[in-house]
């Protein structure tokens, strides 16, 4: 076990390396939420106010969109000069492999949510702030989520053609529950009067998602990325 | 199914199909919605049928995916392509349903979006199966079994968080003069799925042995 978790830990910090190096992609994906948010920023104002609760869709909307920019390109480096298949080649349980790019993942996605909640509580008047704890744990446990899926997928048709339109069409359908469930439980927590047992029960079934998705995840990865 | 079944199944599925307008004319009222209730008895056998080709597309796909069967693999996308045949006349019968019913043709309930994401999540497949180049049939497996796995969030939904939908009791309490029809329609429809089942899966089956003679040839 601690095996799997030291291969996982060198996986990250290869990765973590290699993007502060480059920065290329916390740059071009920070960017991109960015841009995200300003368009249903503009999108979603009437009057010069902003629609209310618009803010919570908005950064589900922004992470679920950069999030698949920055998992397409964490795959495709690993292209270049057949790493991928040097990965795979590693005289290692290849689910540690998925645990240690998935890791890294996430620490990307982490760093362009504090970009986009900077954004929309700007735009917004910062009432994603009201129950910091509880949206915290609903951004994380909807990351984790969204990355486990995104990573197998990315993973998987990272040598397949038409990989760059079929990503997302693989993506949303399957992690449309967890978008539903993060936008929900942030609205909940968003109201005048926030209903925090509402709240806790969409963080729970986040939660319940991610557990069924990391073990279909960690299950099928053996068998999809074969040669 | 062997080819034996196939056309007894096809005379029995047609036979049902024949009688059941008559039944379902023939069926009482349902009291609040009246004449318009009665695409339950279309609606719903149609969505069970979705689930069941979804089910069968999720084994059929961890069977391939950790067995490596071919015949799996053409189970499994003869499946996939009933699910989302099903699912879109779900996805039709419903909000002509809803409609009336509601006054609104979608109702962005739970129950309704997620079965939405089950009908996208296998187009998906198909998508993926038609453009994905070679070895996309294990990718396209390893996607439908996250497509089985949500199945289970799309009929608990209405009971855990409460919908302008049906509740999933209303099944097994239809009184007699309605349960009759319904049951008839759910047996027709599946003797339906059984019968295009088959015929796809044999298809495929072809498909194969003439991919292979073309191989040998070319060789």
């Amino acid at each position: 076990m601690s095996e799997f978790f030291r291969i996982a830990w060198l996986v990250m910090q290869k990765d973590i390396r290699v993007e502060s190096r480059s920065r290329e992609l916390v740059y071009t994906t920070a960017f991109f939420a960015t841009s995200c948010v300003l368009v249903f920023s503009i999108a979603f104002v009437r009057g010069g106010r902003p629609i209310d609760e618009a803010e919570a869709g908005i950064v589900w909307v922004a992470l679920a969109y950069t999030g698949q920019l920055a998992l397409s390109r964490t795959f495709e480096r690993e292209l270049s000069h057949d790493a991928l298949r040097g990965l795979l080649l590693a005289p290692v349980e290849r689910s540690s492999v998925f645990v240690g790019k998935l890791l890294g993942i996430v620490m990307l996605m982490v760093v362009v949510e504090v970009v986009v909640v900077f954004f929309v509580s700007l735009f917004f008047s910062g009432t994603l702030f009201k129950h910091v704890f509880w949206f915290s744990a609903l951004m994380a446990s909807g990351t984790i989520g969204f990355a486990a899926v995104g990573a197998l997928f990315a993973a998987m048709l990272a040598r397949t053609q038409s990989r760059t339109v079929l990503l997302p069409v693989l993506l949303y359908p399957v992690t449309v529950p967890i978008l539903i469930a993060g936008v929900s439980g942030t609205v909940a927590l968003i109201q005048p009067e926030p209903n925090l047992d509402l709240a806790r029960f969409w963080l729970a079934l986040t939660i319940f998602f991610d557990v069924v998705f990391l073990t279909l995840t960690l299950w099928t990865f053996e068998p999809l990325m074969t040669e | 199914m062997t080819r034996r079944l196939f056309n007894p199944l096809l005379v029995v599925a047609a036979g049902m199909f024949a009688a059941a307008p008559i039944l379902v004319a023939l069926a009482p009222n349902e009291v609040t919605m009246g004449l318009v209730a009665k695409i339950v008895y279309f609606h719903v056998p149609v969505w069970f049928m979705m689930f069941l080709g979804v089910f069968i597309c999720g084994i059929a796909s961890g069977v391939y995916l950790f067995k490596d069967k071919q015949s799996a693999d053409r189970l499994a996308v003869s499946a996939a392509e009933l699910a989302v045949l099903f699912g879109l006349m779900g996805l039709t019968t419903g909000p002509l349903w809803a409609r009336v019913s509601w006054g609104l043709w979608w109702p962005w309930d739970v129950r309704t979006t997620l079965a939405l994401i089950l009908e996208l999540n296998f187009v998906a497949y198909l998508l993926l199966r038609k453009y994905g180049g070679p070895g996309s049939e294990k990718l396209a497996a390893g996607l439908a079994l996250f497509g089985m796995f949500n199945v289970p969030f799309v009929y608990v939904s209405v009971n855990v968080w409460r919908t302008l939908h049906p509740e999933t009791t209303v099944v097994p309490t239809l009184p007699g003069p309605m349960a009759g029809p319904f049951w008839w329609c759910v047996i027709a429809y599946l003797a339906l799925f059984l019968v295009m089942l088959s015929g796809r899966r044999r298809l495929e089956e072809q498909r194969a042995i003439v991919d292979r003679l073309r191989l040998a040839h070319e060789r």
